[in-house]
């Protein structure tokens, strides 16, 4: 499950594993069946100018079946618990059997053993804050923001909770079922100069809502904004950059594609002839590790109901292991490393990293901006999607930020690209901060610093 | 054909009552969004048909409106009961209170079909949409050894939604969407390159009489062959030439977000204030049009029930217009524009772009390559991102090559170029007359996702500053 919920089997739902454990029981000779659902609901309270502007209220569920004969997948879905619904989902997914390719690694995930971890994924008082408080809440951030700087507007002040309860069962003996919830609150600014306007945000997260720290929100959504006023265009050079442990949790996100089992089998992964070899500067340890509670995207089984583990990537800067499902690790003849990620019911299971850390230094952002001569503190990263291929390896975002010179920050900077590939960025790494910050994202966030990197600007 | 079946999702004293109770807290306004979608996909890659997916999203979103309080609940449950519990919620999220009786008085149903369908996707056999992604992967493979790894991807949907709401609106459509894409691997001595190439549109199967998946396959093939070459772009300000079709994404990052009204009323688009202006290079005339028969972002009504427009919105450079929503619209006091959208039931509308684009100018083509002593020409976009309320923008190249004394020569590895929208509006000195619709787009705001079209003619921005990494 995503948002920081998950699976637990002290915190099981009766009523949907009833459901799946009733569709696998359909199963005829010969067939593989594994069934997937999910129930949740969510509350959104946007503020503006003092007032609610929206209020969502919320629920949801749905079902997917997976059918797998001789070698065939064939898949369906509905977003509904309806009986008669769920018979004609497992009767659509019978019917797409036939047209998928003969695959000798197809096929469901097979018990392995390996022990879940307990984690703690429901907050009873989470579960019972109620509505009136979720708007003030909302309210309080927006005026927060506001008193911060007289410069400052606020485009949305948002909160937001969700519950969810997810529930697998298949042919070969998983059952697993489970619940979570979670909520976040975020701020959006604007800062205005004359004719200029620049923007920033933040957000807190917490088991519940008492655990939002307002205040540090509101002040650094209010500076990222402020912050940028008057920034110019800089000129073009190769420098240093200092990412954000936002940017960081980024640039970490897009190597999880790399690091993915499959890709490597598809021949998708610049990684893929590398394995024991250096890939990175000797100061990056890499883990994926879901099963550390203090993780956002934390769980205790992956998307085919595996136990999580903990799988160290890239050791002292040499590349250890891939991560795998069961199916890419009958394709490469190695074993799930609990890596099966899943985007809800409508979708069959994929791979990928649930949780990765990079092994904090021990200097804080400031000591790290120190000990930067010439460089660029980057705040903010536009278009990974765009400028960034993980397959070829090709790396170049829009950014925005502050300039570094002789250790200490100095104007502020926009409309540039940082470029490089991200194969030369793991070797340039040249600090790492200690600063930890658990985001609500796949990746954790710490200050990063790449030396090297191209600067496109004027 | 089973697709124009005119039977109604919800009957209408149903939806009355439904609209009726969404009011009974004393809102102004209530609105029912009806959805009833079937979806089948099917995947390839590694030679392989993955799987085939047959997918159903069914379900209403009730929306109530009480001063500027916006209350929503959705629900998959479309039986009476089951709908007057979702507008009783929706009611008391937008205002606790009492608000005596309403009668909902609901116009005839009208529909209004974007464009005819021919041949229904729901009605053509698995084997057959399967088959397109065997020859597209065939065809790719044929064309160098250099070809390691192909996906291709086949996907159509048929929804049918239902609008109506406390002023009377009672409005239907049946949108088909069918979509191909294809990837391709190529490896060389300089490591790998990719390729890609993909259509949609909103009519049938038909869509595959005059596309070949054979040579989409083949184009995303030698694009990521001729990569192989590719040197490393270059990094600072350059002329940038971007052939037809494949840059419409400029205009929706450069201006299009930034004409929402919801954007502007929030004072979060650097296009707020400018009515009236110069805000562009007087060779731009940008259109967003909803009405564009068998365009990807074609509707025949918005989510809001409201029929599709053409709106002129930059013409010979002057904003005449931002895009509008029902609420945007209401707080101004003038007619929305149909531009309110969502990407499902369960999603609150808000204004969104359709097909966008930018009216053919007067140059030869080839002239505005020639008149370019040094440069990027683009021939093929990725995606982009803006940030509204500064301007500026970025939007990756994935396929281009230099500019030589008016020549087009050597390909480039791939970067994002970025610009400030208002600045490159302005910078745009070549407008070509060879005007093209660009691939199908998925356009993300506020975490929802709809399909938007965009197109334009080859043109030349003076000054662009692209993001690679050669001096």
């Amino acid at each position: 499950m995503s948002n920081g919920s998950g699976n637990s089997s002290s915190n099981n739902v009766p009523d949907l594993q009833a459901i799946v454990d009733r569709v696998v029981a359909k199963a005829s000779k010969g067939e593989q069946i594994e069934a997937y659902v999910s129930r949740g609901g969510e509350t959104a309270v946007r503020v503006y100018e003092g007032e609610v502007e929206h209020f969502v209220s919320a629920q949801s569920e749905g079902i997917g079946i997976r059918v797998i004969k001789d070698g065939r997948t064939g898949f369906a879905y509905a977003g509904t618990l309806d009986a008669d619904a769920i018979a004609e989902v497992l009767a659509d997914a019978r019917d797409n059997v036939a047209f998928g390719t003969p695959d000798e690694y197809a096929g469901l995930a097979e018990l392995d053993g390996v022990a879940q971890i307990p984690q703690k994924f429901w907050d009873d008082e989470l579960a019972a804050y109620a509505t009136a408080d979720k708007i003030s809440l909302t309210k309080e951030l927006e005026k927060l923001t506001l008193g911060m700087d007289s410069r400052v507007r606020v485009e949305e002040s948002n909160y937001d909770d969700g519950w969810g309860e997810v529930a697998v069962a298949t042919t070969t003996g998983i059952r697993e079922s489970g619940r979570g919830n979670s909520c976040y609150v975020s701020v959006s600014t604007l800062a205005d100069d004359g004719d200029e306007t620049q923007t920033g945000f933040s957000f807190s997260v917490g088991d519940s809502p008492k655990e939002f720290n307002l205040p540090k929100a509101a002040r650094e959504a209010a500076d990222r904004a402020t912050r940028l006023l008057g920034a110019v265009k800089p000129p073009s050079k190769r420098t240093t950059v200092v990412l954000d442990p936002y940017v960081t949790s980024q640039f970490l996100g897009v190597l999880s594609s790399t690091l993915n089992g499959e890709n490597v089998s598809k021949g998708r992964s610049f990684f893929a002839d590398k394995l024991g070899e250096k890939v990175a500067d000797p100061r990056i340890t890499l883990v994926d590790d879901p099963t550390n509670p203090l993780a956002y995207t934390a769980t205790d089984i992956d998307g085919e109901g595996l136990a999580a583990r903990r799988n160290v990537l890239i050791e002292n800067g040499v590349l250890k292991m891939f991560v795998q499902s069961s199916y890419s690790a009958r394709r490469t003849g190695t074993k799930s490393t609990g890596n099966a990620t899943r985007g809800g019911f409508a979708g069959t299971p994929g791979v990928g990293c649930l949780a990765m850390q990079l092994q904090p230094g021990t200097q804080s952002q400031e000591e790290l901006i120190k000990g930067v001569d010439d460089g660029v503190w980057i705040q903010m990263v536009q278009g990974l999607h765009s400028g960034v291929n993980p397959i070829s390896g090709d790396f170049s975002t829009g950014a925005s930020g502050m300039m570094i010179r002789n250790g200490a920050v100095a104007e502020p900077v926009r409309e540039f690209t940082i470029a490089s590939t991200l194969q030369r960025m793991l070797l340039d790494i040249v600090a790492i901060g200690g600063d930890i910050d658990w985001l609500p994202s796949r990746a954790v966030g710490l200050t990063l610093v790449i030396r090297d990197v191209t600067m496109s600007g004027q | 054909m089973s697709i124009s079946t005119q039977e109604n999702l919800v009957e209408a004293d149903v939806i009355a009552k439904v609209l009726a109770k969404g009011r009974a807290t004393g809102a102004e306004f209530s609105e029912i969004y009806i959805e009833d979608k079937r979806s089948t996909s099917a995947g390839l890659d590694d030679g392989k048909v993955e799987q085939v997916t047959s997918g159903r999203d069914r379900g209403a979103g009730i929306r109530v409106v009480a001063g500027e309080t916006t209350g929503f609940a959705h629900t998959s449950d479309l039986s009476e009961r089951g709908l007057l519990v979702a507008a009783e919620a929706a009611a008391a999220a937008a205002r606790q209170g009492d608000g005596g009786v309403h009668k909902i008085a609901l116009q005839p149903l009208l529909r209004h079909p974007v464009n005819t369908v021919r041949i229904a996707p729901n009605e053509v056999p698995k084997a057959s949409k399967v088959a397109l992604l065997n020859r597209a992967n065939a065809a790719a493979r044929s064309i160098d050894g250099a070809i390691v790894q192909v996906s291709a991807a086949y996907g159509d949907s048929y929804k049918r939604i239902l609008v109506a709401n406390s002023d009377g609106v009672f409005s239907a459509d049946d949108q088909v969407r069918t979509l191909f894409r294809v990837s391709v691997v190529a490896t060389g001595d300089a490591g790998m390159q990719t390729g890609y190439d993909s259509l949609g549109h909103t009519i049938g199967f038909e869509v595959f009489d005059e596309n070949d998946v054979e040579e989409m396959a083949i184009r995303a093939a030698k694009q990521a062959i001729v990569k192989l070459q590719a040197r490393p772009a270059p990094s600072g300000s350059l002329p940038v030439v971007i052939k037809q079709g494949s840059g419409g994404v400029l205009f929706h990052e450069a201006c299009g977000h930034g004409l929402e009204a919801d954007l502007v009323g929030k004072g979060a688009s650097v296009y707020r204030g400018k009515m009236g202006e110069l805000v562009a290079s007087p060779l731009v005339t940008l259109i967003d049009d909803g009405t564009m028969s068998g365009e990807w972002g074609a509707i025949g009504i918005d989510d809001e029930g409201h029929p599709s427009q053409r709106n002129v919105l930059i013409e010979n450079g002057i904003l005449t217009d931002y895009m509008w929503d029902f609420l945007r619209a209401r707080k101004e006091n003038r007619r929305q524009s149909g531009n309110g959208r969502r990407q499902s039931y369960a999603d609150l509308p808000m204004v969104r772009m359709t097909n966008t684009f930018v009216t053919n100018g007067t140059e030869d083509p080839d002239d505005i390559v020639r008149a370019t002593e040094h440069g990027v020409y683009v021939a093929k976009l990725g995606g982009g991102s803006v940030d509204t309320a500064s301007g500026d923008f970025v939007f990756g190249m994935v396929e281009a090559y230099l500019i030589e004394n008016g020549e087009i020569t050597e390909p480039l590895r791939e970067s994002n170029l970025i610009g400030n929208g208002p600045q490159v509006l302005k910078d745009i000195d070549l407008l070509g007359n060879d005007f093209a619709m660009g691939n199908p787009g998925m356009c993300g705001k506020d975490g929802q996702g709809v399909p938007v079209g965009d197109g334009q003619p080859t043109l030349r921005v003076k000054a662009m500053t692209i993001g690679g990494t050669a001096a």
